[in-house]
């Protein structure tokens, strides 16, 4: 067997390139995209200090709380189609973290509701939960996200195989609990709802039609999928 | 989380119009600017109502105390202009006070009056504002569950139906907002249906207790306050107190008002504050008044059950909400 030094050299390199790549997404890109998560919450915390959140504050905080648990979540289901349309696998390693910083922001959503604005009056909330379909809503959509939190851990993902995506497909469901909540507490303007909306359709019609065409696609893997479906390039190896 | 909330300075009611405490400086300097101006063009004094130039924030001459004040603690003015609900000008809290001033021209402006009235006319603000203002410090109950306490300054409504000398088939009033999507730049949006529309009972709008405002604070009305010229219905939730009125029309049949035909579930005519009667969304037994952390129980008529309750007396308020 003829030892081709110049291919162990490129494999080598090759290697040594995504070595460097993991590296520099793990230690370098994921800590500034965790430090832009939090920006939010740090433009929060300065208006609450300096009294800029407006004459009644508490209600500012609740609503940019879910405002922001609400854009995290369609940005965490925005990962799997952007992978795909742009071809960046590595962009599949930011979705846990950022489903994570959704369900962040739903606890501070949830906490500034039920401290700030009902003061943790139990006999109150469980009122507004039962009584109240838009807090019904939303609360169901928050407690759905905790067991997707609980099991974001390596571990757990393997402890639980095959079950770990059904389990996390439940995301679906939040997201459209997340979107009805907000229509259902607007006055009479639904614009922004509405926005909400359209984007979460297209973000889940877009996983149904990967779908049909996987199925209609002659064995071509879902992670795989490319545009119009071309067959995998057979450029003839030199 | 700590959430740092302002405190409004106390000022004795007496001490209301002293502005001084709580301006800051920008303000402070427009308004002594502005202050100076007036002098300048020689226009300060009883007639400060009647000239087209006349600007937001002017001292009002000529206020006295009114009745039916309440002793609380006003809300800031820098709240009571800059949280408001005032869709004309975009459905947040805050776009009314940035837009409203840039985009509203209160003077010159007229109202026409028709109707089962004897006077049917299209009036100058001017010729229906009185030449004595009265300041009247009430509670003001927002139907989303917060409220405030602000000093208006204006007149009984009364004064002024008495003076178009109404026919027996009067027995609703209706109120019509400034229809100018240029002006009002939310009109531009079907978001309710344009424009703002609401009433009262021909009881309701003679109680002693309902005025039209001019002002605020003793100073000329902002426009995201509903300049020039507003109804204000303390004992209702705050959507009845219809802002920047243009038209008064007296009819026989109850008129339909905007967030009614929006939400008929929701809103009704009546729209009395009552703790017993909840939203369908949420509860209307306690508020929170703005610049107070913890809330409030919520009164019945807002508080003013003692000048307003007979006139409900055969009613059920849970079908007439």
């Amino acid at each position: 067997m003829k030892i081709k030094v110049t291919g162990y050299y490129r494999q080598w390199m090759r290697e040594k390139g995504l070595m460097t790549r993991n590296r520099w997404i793990q230690y370098v890109v994921k800590p500034m995209v965790f430090a832009a998560c939090l920006i939010p919450l740090v433009i929060l915390i300065i208006k609450a200090l300096t009294g800029h959140l407006g004459a009644n504050p508490i209600e500012a905080t609740t609503r940019s709380m879910g405002d922001w648990a609400l854009r995290f979540l369609l940005i965490t289901l925005a990962v799997t189609p952007l992978k795909h349309l742009l071809k960046w696998d590595w962009l599949i390693r930011f979705r846990r973290m950022l489903g994570l910083f959704a369900f962040f922001y739903a606890c501070l959503h949830f906490l500034s509701y039920a401290g700030l604005d009902q003061f943790f009056a139990l006999d109150e909330i469980t009122k507004d939960v039962i009584k109240r379909p838009f807090i019904t809503v939303g609360f169901t959509s928050f407690l759905l996200l905790i067991p997707l939190a609980v099991t974001s851990t390596n571990k757990m993902i393997k402890r639980l195989g095959k079950r770990w995506q059904s389990l996390h497909r439940l995301i679906y469901l939040i997201g459209m609990g997340g979107v009805i909540h907000y229509f259902q507490l607007v006055k009479a303007d639904t614009r922004n709802p509405t926005i909400y909306a359209i984007i979460l359709a297209i973000l889940l019609s877009y996983r149904l039609w990967a779908k049909w065409i996987q199925n209609k696609g002659a064995g071509y893997r879902y992670d795989r999928l490319k545009i119009g479906n071309l067959p995998r390039s057979s450029s003839k190896q030199p | 989380m700590l959430i740092k909330i302002k405190t409004n300075l106390d000022i004795p009611s007496s001490e209301i119009t002293d502005k001084k405490l709580y301006l800051n400086r920008r303000e402070f300097i427009r308004a002594a600017s502005m202050a100076a101006v007036t002098a300048a063009s020689g226009s300060l004094g009883p007639d400060l109502l009647r000239p087209d130039t006349v600007q937001a924030g002017e001292k009002l001459e000529e206020v006295v105390k009114g009745p039916y004040s309440t002793d609380e603690k006003p809300t800031s003015y820098t709240a009571i202009t800059t949280y408001n609900n005032f869709y004309e000008f975009g459905t947040d809290k805050e776009s009314p006070a940035e837009i409203a001033p840039k985009t509203l021209k209160p003077r010159p402006w007229s109202v026409a009056v028709e109707g089962e009235i004897n006077k049917p006319a299209v009036y100058h603000l001017e010729d229906l504002i009185p030449k004595t203002l009265e300041e009247r410090i009430y509670r003001h109950r927002c139907v989303e569950a917060w409220s405030m306490v602000i000093p208006w300054v204006g007149f009984p409504l009364a004064d002024l139906i008495k003076r178009f000398e109404p026919t027996s088939k009067a027995k609703f009033v209706e109120f019509t907002t400034l229809y100018d999507p240029e002006q009002m730049p939310g009109q531009k949006r079907a978001i309710l249906k344009w424009p703002y529309v609401e009433g009262l009972r021909m009881d309701e709008a003679m109680n002693p207790l309902t005025i039209l405002a001019v002002g605020l604070y003793g100073e000329v009305l902002p426009n995201q306050n509903g300049a020039p010229l507003r109804l204000v219905v303390p004992w209702k939730y705050g959507f009845k107190s219809i802002k920047s009125i243009v038209k008064i029309r007296f009819v026989e049949e109850q008129p339909m008002n905007t967030w009614a035909l929006a939400a008929p579930d929701e809103y009704g005519f009546y729209a009395n504050v009552n703790p017993e009667v909840d939203h369908p969304r949420w509860s209307q037994a306690r508020e929170r008044r703005v610049g107070e952390f913890f809330k409030r129980k919520t009164l019945m008529f807002n508080g003013y059950a003692e000048q307003v309750a007979h006139m409900y007396a055969n009613m059920d308020l849970r079908t007439y909400f």
